[in-house]
């Protein structure tokens, strides 16, 4: 199984490098899941490339979501589930963001899915989505101050 | 507040705000409709009513303390909560599960699937005008809820899947239990089926509602009965086994129709598939044998061993007040939840605490389905819908 997983990965980093030989960065490997890092500048075009690419053809974002790396910078990092429905594939796209410049391209144009996801990821950590259509809280109440989810905001009491 | 951006004021459509207290949204959901007489002109979901922060939570918690968290997620569905946060620290700590606990896990998660489709279908023939139908399932779910009592000592919080295994051996007589029930169920669901399937009414306020392609589906990465209701096999089951599903025979069960009225008979159809394979677990499931895994130093020991034994007591001791570390990096599961792909990303910093716990809750993600379903349609089918995509608050909130 693990095997498996492992060189289905390799065929989507293989596809991304020959596509644009910076589009990966990075390829962590740990627990038999992938994990291919992309460049902060290049991840919707990354993403489109997974989702149309036939070889590939990644058509379930599953999941999105954010890890706080605090001190660390740069500290948001964020992950993307994909799943390829066809082919039984999972893989995960990673790029990182820092505090002084939170923003990063929505997915919401390559996947409509990733819409509540990533204004789930905007309302908890506070990281701007460029391109998203409807970035709101969905959470919390819009009054609401602080990014709630971010490793230095306190789990109990007041900020 | 949410309010609805849109072109208000042409005195032709008025905005009527459904819940967050109204019977038929199952909960807290909260839905903002601009209707144009009985036509809804667009649909705006405003969730957040019930968010308890059980993310953050976590991360204050050592790995096994977490676990009675996810319980009161999908309240609808505790065991299969339990069973992805623990597989997720199983695969962070690289932690093999010993056969006969991954049966166990498969029988309970199966019940539990029934259980919570049972409630789904009561419920949903509630909003539908039905009421002798949800009296029936609760009877039904009664006996399940029964063996889980035995099992866990818990009705529905019942935290019985642990990281390694699961709490407690099964309880004498258990065998004959599942197996009373199993023989009584396929009869039940024939009465289900025979009150609803062919019902005219029911026929008439599902059949044609709330249709969405199947690529309109996969774009917005619905999962679960309200995917492959509209032909798309994909079940986690069996596009990515887990806890010995391999080993089980069963099938994906999908329709083409992709309306409320296909929603209800993929549900129907999966109870009996999981009927099917809760009587394959019965049957592989041994009198004896281990139900967690060999991990000193993560696993508590047994309470005799902890009289006897002064590493054992030792390691009680380091467990419960430090708790374990695993290794730094990054485990994503997923399972199949009745509602679809349930995920639980964990991060590790190498400390006793998780660096970010994140849920993947099928019941979130599906409802953004819901404007693009009920835009168009009437008032009364947006009940319709919000029923059959299955939604449970305290997943969609965490």
């Amino acid at each position: 199984m693990t095997q498996l997983a492992n060189a289905d990965a390799s065929v989507v980093v293989e596809h991304l490098r020959s596509w644009n030989a910076g589009a990966v960065a990075q390829v962590v490997e740990y627990r038999g899941e992938t994990t291919i890092v992309v460049p902060r500048a290049l991840l919707r075009a990354a993403a489109q490339r997974c989702k149309e690419d036939p070889a590939l053809n990644f058509d379930l974002l599953s999941d999105a979501t954010c890890v706080d790396r605090f001190p660390l910078e740069p500290r948001f990092e964020l992950n993307y589930e994909l799943v390829s429905i066809p082919r039984r594939a999972r893989v995960r796209l990673r790029t990182s963001v820092s505090l002084q410049h939170p923003v990063i391209d929505s997915l919401v144009p390559v996947w409509p899915g990733a819409n509540w996801m990533e204004r789930e990821i905007f309302d908890l950590f506070g990281i701007q989505f460029e391109g998203h259509p409807d970035l709101r809280r969905i959470l919390l109440p819009e009054e609401f101050e602080g990014a709630p989810l971010r490793r230095d905001f306190p789990t109990e009491g007041k900020r | 507040m949410t309010t609805v951006e849109t072109a208000i004021g042409t005195a032709k459509t008025m905005v009527l705000n459904m819940g967050p207290q109204h019977p038929s949204t199952h909960g807290v959901l909260r839905v903002l409709l601009e209707l144009d007489g009985e036509n809804v002109m667009k649909a705006v979901p405003d969730l957040g009513y019930l968010h308890t922060g059980i993310e953050k939570s976590c991360e204050d918690k050592t790995y096994s303390q977490a676990i009675t968290l996810t319980d009161r997620m999908d309240y609808l569905n505790p065991l299969g909560n339990n069973l992805v946060y623990c597989m997720a620290v199983e695969k962070l700590l690289g932690l093999e599960v010993p056969k006969r606990a991954q049966y166990i896990r498969v029988m309970m998660v199966e019940l539990q699937r029934i259980s919570s489709h049972l409630v789904w279908l009561g419920t949903h023939a509630l909003d539908m005008g039905a009421m002798s139908v949800m009296l029936y399932c609760f009877r039904e779910r009664e006996e399940i809820l029964k063996i889980f009592e035995r099992f866990a000592g818990q009705r529905m919080m019942t935290s019985y899947i642990r990281i390694g295994g699961v709490a407690l051996q099964p309880p004498a007589g258990w065998r004959e239990q599942v197996k009373r029930f199993l023989d009584m169920m396929p009869a039940r669901v024939d009465e289900y089926e025979a009150l609803l399937t062919e019902n005219r009414i029911w026929q008439g306020r599902l059949k044609g509602v709330g249709y969405l392609p199947p690529d309109v589906l996969t774009a917005c990465s619905t999962t679960g009965p309200g995917l492959r209701a509209s032909g798309v096999a994909y079940d986690v089951r069996k596009s990515f086994p887990y806890s010995s599903y391999e080993e089980f025979d069963f099938n994906v069960q999908t329709r083409t129709e992709s309306d409320c009225y296909a929603r209800y008979l993929v549900r129907v159809a999966e109870i009996r598939e999981s009927i099917k394979i809760v009587r394959q677990a019965v049957d592989k499931i041994t009198d004896e044998g281990p139900i967690k895994s060999e991990a000193p130093g993560i696993i508590p020991p047994e309470r005799e061993k902890m009289k006897t034994e002064m590493e054992a007591l030792i390691y009680h001791f380091k467990i419960f007040t430090e708790g374990f570390s695993p290794a730094p990096g990054e485990a994503y599961v997923a399972v199949e939840s009745p509602r679809g792909e349930l995920g639980c990303f964990i991060a590790s910093d190498g400390s006793p605490k998780p660096l970010r716990v994140h849920f993947r809750s099928p019941s979130f993600v599906n409802l953004q389905a819901l404007p693009k379903m009920v835009e168009g349609q009437l008032i009364a089918d947006t009940v319709a819908c919000i029923g059959t995509i299955d939604i449970v608050l305290g997943e969609v909130d965490r």
